[in-house]
């Protein structure tokens, strides 16, 4: 009934959502000048945006296999790239990603080329096929395309152990921003952000979750890039500061010289005074600072774990065709790239505005007293993101004796640029939105590889469309708990357990996925040594490498997808090699997958 | 050899020189990450090797994808294997 109409209004929807969200941010910013408190103004546009999303999540309920699990396959390829793009950029890109570069530089940048370069591999190895193929989930084309219930259970496997390491990671970002937004206890706000995140899946599936993602995406750029340009242009730095801040770059190179990084250092004892969690710069801004291997290592991962990371695959399930499919790719990268491009932007911008002595904002080289007094080294100090010592005594700050929370660089840096509160709140808005997106679609990436992979076509496979849905939802928040459950632990840091959960996927997914499409000779038996082996090499590194172990080849904790997914493939070449080429069907099968024509291999309700 | 054979040989030149053109900017430039910094070669006035990282391997990514988009569509249409625009 509205389905129809829906889709072809898109663009006027989500063009008046637009419109409203910018006239809300206008209507807080009077009301801040009226008098407003800062708590309120947070806690407005969290609550705010975030049932919007509970609204769109209610009215794209379904009770059709087809629209729970793919959308109906009719989301647009524009808006399809939107929603994949909240779908990619977790809590970890928006809350953490400045901070890391502001800190670490140029090595810690592997990452925004490892996040980017790998849609490269989804677009030209996998997602046009995959989409040709017709399946719901991914272990569903591992499952049919390999054959046997075992190459199925194991990529099931491997898919929980991934996601669920990634989605712990961002229902504590939601937990966090939800704890100071709303200025309740971390153990409660990581339920309310579950709460938030289940009620835009549970009734619709990944319709609902298209459509929420989408309106996601639009929240979380604006408030990405607005108080980029804002405070490039109050600096003076320029009016379009991608393209404008090469000075701004060269005066932080000479003011770090100035300030004797890297030749002043803080003895072990002073730095057991800071607190835990914050730090101090040590990395040069934009010099080269790391080896090539270590650039490289890591941006191979994230690249490779990108194009097997099930969340993003199934999104190009929802297209309307293959072709849809393939451009989608190019639009999802367009939309990450307006947000990575501007992180360093804002690294730079944040650190200019704290370093430089010249400017009004800047701390470094000001009496120690003076920078205690300021409202919003207070407020931060507070929420345990800022700290400063007097370490040499000699009442100035040094460079070495400022230190900040990775967090405080997206979430902070607003305000040290005396930018008016209603910009906090948008930021603490865009920042919830980035993680209850991922989120989402990593808790419906579990319970359906869950419940249609093992509960259908394992256990049960003569349950009715009705049963089935009732299993999915309900596995759906039982996943979504069990996440809650570890995050309120707060085992690991955000972006540790993101990075890891890529190594995981790469690991055990990434060869059977692109050989079961370019390699006709792959088969079952191959395919699961692949995974299994994989993964558990991939996990017995990581486990040896954090006991102590030396490791080998320079690969570290957070690059132990290069191991895992060496012995994947090894393991699936010899095996296959060794055992039965698969039958004449299968092989009819890949060649179907290899043109964009024709009924898809899979049936629309299977 | 079939036309679906032939259509396959081509995607697969394809897919070379796009995982080619990839392998440039996502691994073999990072080789050199010393050497550009010190390049000449300063777009918009910053080193390179920062621009290369913040910006241009990501904006080169984005054209790629496209670019390799339409390519494989003239190819399907070549061989009569573009999709019906209702199916």
């Amino acid at each position: 009934m509205i389905k129809g109409k829906f889709i072809d209004n898109l663009p006027k929807v989500y063009g008046i959502y637009t419109g409203g969200f910018l006239v809300f941010i206008i209507l807080m910013a009077i009301a801040e000048q009226a008098g407003m408190s800062a708590k309120l103004i947070g806690i407005f546009f969290v609550a705010f945006t975030v049932a919007i999303y509970a609204i769109i999540g209610y009215l794209s309920r379904t009770v059709q296999v087809d629209a729970y699990y793919v959308a109906g396959r009719q989301v647009p390829t524009v808006f399809n790239g939107m929603a994949t793009a909240a779908d990619w950029m977790s809590g970890a890109s928006f809350v953490a990603m400045a901070g890391g570069i502001y800190f670490k530089g140029y090595g810690y940048m592997a990452l925004l080329v490892g996040w980017t370069g790998g849609y490269v591999l989804v677009a030209s190895l996998l997602a046009p096929y995959l989409r040709k193929f017709g399946c719901y989930t991914v272990p569903d084309f591992i499952g049919t395309r390999y054959g046997g219930n075992v190459a199925r259970l194991s990529a099931v496997l491997v898919l929980t152990v991934a996601s669920f390491t990634y989605v712990t990671a961002q229902i504590n970002a939601t937990g966090t921003i939800a704890s100071v937004a709303l200025d309740i206890p971390f153990g409660i706000a990581v339920y309310v952000g579950l709460a938030s995140i289940l009620l835009c899946s549970m009734l619709g599936g990944m319709r609902a979750v298209t459509w929420t993602q989408v309106a996601q995406y639009i929240v979380l750029i604006i408030a990405y890039l607005l108080p980029v340009f804002w405070i490039s242009n109050k600096m003076g730095a320029g009016v379009f500061p991608h393209l404008m801040l090469a000075d701004e770059v060269a005066r932080i190179a000479e003011l770090e010289s100035q300030f004797g990084l890297g030749t002043v250092k803080n003895s072990a004892a002073d730095l057991a005074t800071v607190p835990k969690g914050l730090a101090g710069i040590t990395k040069a801004h934009s010099e080269v600072n790391t080896t090539p291997w270590k650039f490289i290592s890591l941006a191979v991962c994230m690249m490779a774990g990108t194009a097997s990371l099930p969340h993003v695959m199934m999104r190009y399930f929802t297209t309307p065709s293959v072709k849809a499919a393939r451009r989608s790719v190019g639009w999802s990268l367009f939309f990450i790239f307006l947000l990575y491009s501007s992180a360093p932007m804002l690294a730079t911008l944040s650190k200019l505005s704290l370093m430089d002595p010249n400017l009004a904002t800047g701390i470094i080289g000001k009496s120690i007293a003076d920078v205690q007094a300021l409202d919003w080294y207070q407020n931060w100090n507070q929420a345990n993101l800022m700290f400063v010592s007097d370490f040499n005594g000699n009442g100035t700050l040094e460079l070495n004796e400022f230190f900040m929370g990775g967090k405080a660089v997206v979430l902070a840096t607003p305000e040290i640029a005396g930018l008016p509160y209603v910009i906090s709140g948008l930021v603490a808005a865009g920042g919830m939105a980035a993680a209850m997106s991922t989120a989402d679609g990593l808790v419906l990436a579990i319970a359906n590889a869950l419940s249609h992979d093992l509960y259908y076509k394992i256990i049960d496979p003569k349950a009715e469309t009705a049963k089935r849905l009732i299993v999915a939802r309900v596995l759906l928040v039982i996943i979504g708990f069990a996440g809650a459950t570890i995050a309120a632990l707060e085992i690991q840091g955000i972006l540790g357990s993101v990075i890891w959960a890529f190594d995981f996927a790469m690991s055990g997914l990434f060869f059977p996925l692109v050989l079961g499409v370019w390699w006709k000779r792959a088969n079952a038996q191959g395919a699961v040594a692949g995974m299994l082996l994989g993964l558990a090499s991939g996990t017995a590194y990581l486990i040896w490498v954090r006991t102590g172990g030396a490791g080998f080849w320079g690969v570290t904790q957070l690059t132990f997808g290069i191991v895992g997914s060496l012995v994947s493939l090894v393991s699936m070449i010899v095996v296959s090699l060794m055992t039965k080429a698969p039958d004449a069907a299968t092989q009819k099968m890949v060649d179907e997958v290899r043109v964009p024509s024709g009924k898809t291999v899979l049936g629309k309700q299977h | 050899m079939s036309k679906q054979q032939q259509h396959w040989e081509k995607t697969r030149g394809l897919l070379f020189i796009t995982l080619a053109i990839w392998f440039v900017f996502s691994i073999g430039i990072f080789f050199f990450g010393a050497e550009m910094e010190s390049s000449s070669i300063r777009p918009f006035g910053y080193p390179l090797s920062y621009y290369m990282t913040c910006q241009g391997s990501l904006g080169i990514f984005v054209i790629l994808i496209f670019w390799f988009a339409g390519r494989q569509e003239k190819i399907d249409e070549e061989f009569g294997f573009t999709e019906r625009e209702d199916s």
